[in-house]
């Protein structure tokens, strides 16, 4: 890529090279990142080995403890155990839901009006997210919009229970929140996909599922697993869906995380707490990875 | 029977499921009501009114302002530094660096949190406007990076080219050549930076000061549960209109973009 006739009087020849001048331009985003992003998350790893003694004196020993809390006391497993519940039916919804709205706009809709569609789609996503939530809140409550008014239409005599403050309602809420997370990256891979090779499996005998099946959903499955990872890996850490709609007895990490850090003045605890929904999210979204392998690459 | 008419209606009714909370914003922000509910009490103005009068409430809009606008310049300036980096350069290593930078796209933002405010507590920086703006830059510049990648990658390299041999120096002929083409982008990626700075809520709650941002004032509201909801609801369709009139403004000089630069409408910004 050198432009032949450029003289840069005085640059040695390591300047001139093609990775110097692209670590050069690179520089200002990545020492932001390693400042803001790997000394913050290397700080959090360390405090979660020492242990907080008052508002804002440490003990500076390492210790295990509150890894040890975080694994073995019976709260936080189950908050673990209900993040993690939570955030993979609101990933399986949120796919599940999205796969058909990315295979309309790629398929059916003519090439011309396409980013009008994902437009729209978008829209929701750009509005304040508390708004929404609080919003969910509100239509899904116990005197929300949805019970009164089937009362008022004289469907129901008493409030619907089922919608309010449970997990079904929290899965409902982030599966709307994180809709263009999913359709997007889908929409990227189907997009992708040489329609010739549809053309090509219909000639050979195959049936519109099996078409499907065998060609489009593996060639669509990158899409779909990053649509997968995009949107369980955000969900696990949630903060405001758990507090607003699914009430006081369905806190997720988030919750725990911060009210080591702000009520239980335990903030060494709320690190390992981060770190340990950190590492799950990660293992999972490993799992996830591997069994996407053995999906695309097994026998058909 | 109409190809695709069944995931056309599907995907209606899934348009419809999204739209919802914002078509029933407005609805119970001009009813006289103080409790969101059917039946419909009537129509009344009062709740935008009260805006003007709650305390905190300008405060806290002038200070999410504040953030939104130094955010958006500084992470477009990262942005216009990582995408051109990352369009023109092939060097050893760039794909881990963009990799880390793009990482707060998805992490977790709790973790982000928790993470800067051990830091910044850890260094003694006082929490402040000022740490929110660090936090908020974090977060938005992987989003300057996806917009402005469209914008670099789209430009025709030739144009630079002829560029340098008129005579111009690299600097001249960024300023003369691409910073023109990618201008669209750039006021994109400003708008949706400010978008996603001025909505955001856990970094912002977690290093929250005496200086409350918009959405930390909403949470206190949301969460007192003091028959604040209308005026909530009021608020919150401003904010709704706010976003779509710059939602519009950033999708149109994002195609104009890519219409200049004669590249490919790929879709959506993300």
């Amino acid at each position: 890529m050198g432009f032949g006739g450029i003289s840069m009087a005085g640059r040695s020849r390591l300047m001139r090279s093609e990775a110097a001048r692209g670590w050069a331009m690179i520089s200002p985003p990545a020492i932001y990142a390693l400042l803001l992003l790997a000394v913050p998350l290397a700080t959090i790893v360390w405090l979660s080995f020492i242990s907080q003694t008052g508002v804002i004196t440490y003990d500076y020993t390492p210790t295990l403890q509150h890894y040890r809390n975080a694994i073995t006391d019976p709260l936080y497993q189950s908050v673990m155990a209900r993040s993690i519940m939570v955030s993979l039916s609101v990933t399986f919804a949120t796919v599940v839901l999205a796969f058909p709205v990315a295979y309309f706009v790629s398929f059916h809709v003519p090439a011309s009006r396409k980013s009008r569609w994902l437009f729209l789609i978008t829209i929701p996503f750009w509005t304040s997210y508390l708004i929404r939530m609080s919003l969910w809140q509100v239509i899904l409550g116990y005197s929300g919009a949805i019970n009164s008014g089937l009362i008022a239409l004289g469907l129901i005599e008493e409030p619907l229970q089922i919608i309010n403050y449970n997990v079904g309602a929290m899965i409902l809420s982030l599966a709307h929140a994180y809709a263009p997370f999913a359709i997007l990256p889908i929409f990227v891979a189907l997009e992708k996909i040489d329609r010739s090779l549809l053309e090509a499996s219909t000639d050979l005998g195959e049936g519109k599922v099996m078409t499907f099946l065998r060609v489009t959903l593996p060639l669509a499955m990158p899409g779909v697993m990053a649509a997968i990872l995009i949107v369980f890996i955000p969900t696990i850490g949630d903060f405001v869906t758990p507090k607003l709609i699914g009430g006081p007895s369905n806190a997720m990490i988030a919750n725990w995380v911060y009210a080591n850090f702000f009520d239980l003045t335990n903030r060494p605890q709320g690190a390992a707490l981060a770190i340990v929904a950190m590492a799950l999210a990660a293992g999972i979204s490993m799992l996830f990875i591997l069994a996407n392998r053995i999906f695309v690459k097994g026998p058909r | 029977m109409k190809k695709g008419l069944g995931t056309r209606i599907y995907t209606i009714f899934y348009l419809l499921f999204l739209y919802l909370p914002i078509i029933l914003l407005p609805i119970f922000a001009f009813n006289d009501a103080k409790i969101i509910r059917f039946p419909l009490e009537g129509f009344t103005t009062k709740w935008f009114v009260a805006l003007t009068t709650e305390p905190g409430l300008g405060r806290a809009a002038l200070t999410s302002l504040k953030v939104a606008v130094i955010v958006s310049i500084l992470a477009t300036l990262l942005g216009i530094f990582a995408a051109r980096a990352g369009t023109k350069y092939r060097f050893r290593g760039k794909t881990a660096v963009l990799g880390a930078i793009m990482l707060p796209l998805i992490l977790p933002e709790i973790i982000l949190g928790a993470a800067l405010l051990a830091v910044i507590v850890g260094v003694g920086i006082e929490l402040s406007i000022f740490t929110i703006i660090l936090g908020h830059v974090l977060i938005c510049t992987p989003f300057s990076i996806a917009v402005l990648n469209s914008a670099f990658q789209s430009m025709d390299p030739s144009l630079e080219e002829a560029a340098y041999d008129l005579g111009e120096t690299p600097w001249s002929a960024f300023r003369l050549v691409i910073l023109p083409l990618v201008t669209p982008g750039i006021i994109s990626s400003l708008l949706i930076t400010f978008i996603i700075s001025l909505d955001e809520f856990i970094i912002a709650f977690f290093l929250a000061s005496s200086d409350p941002t918009l959405p930390v004032y909403l949470w206190s509201q949301i969460t007192k549960a003091s028959g604040k909801m209308p005026i909530v609801m009021a608020l919150g369709t401003l904010l709704v209109l706010l976003s779509v009139v710059l939602l519009i403004i950033a999708e149109y000089f994002r195609r104009r973009g890519i219409a200049r630069s004669g590249g490919k409408d790929t879709g959506g910004f993300l």
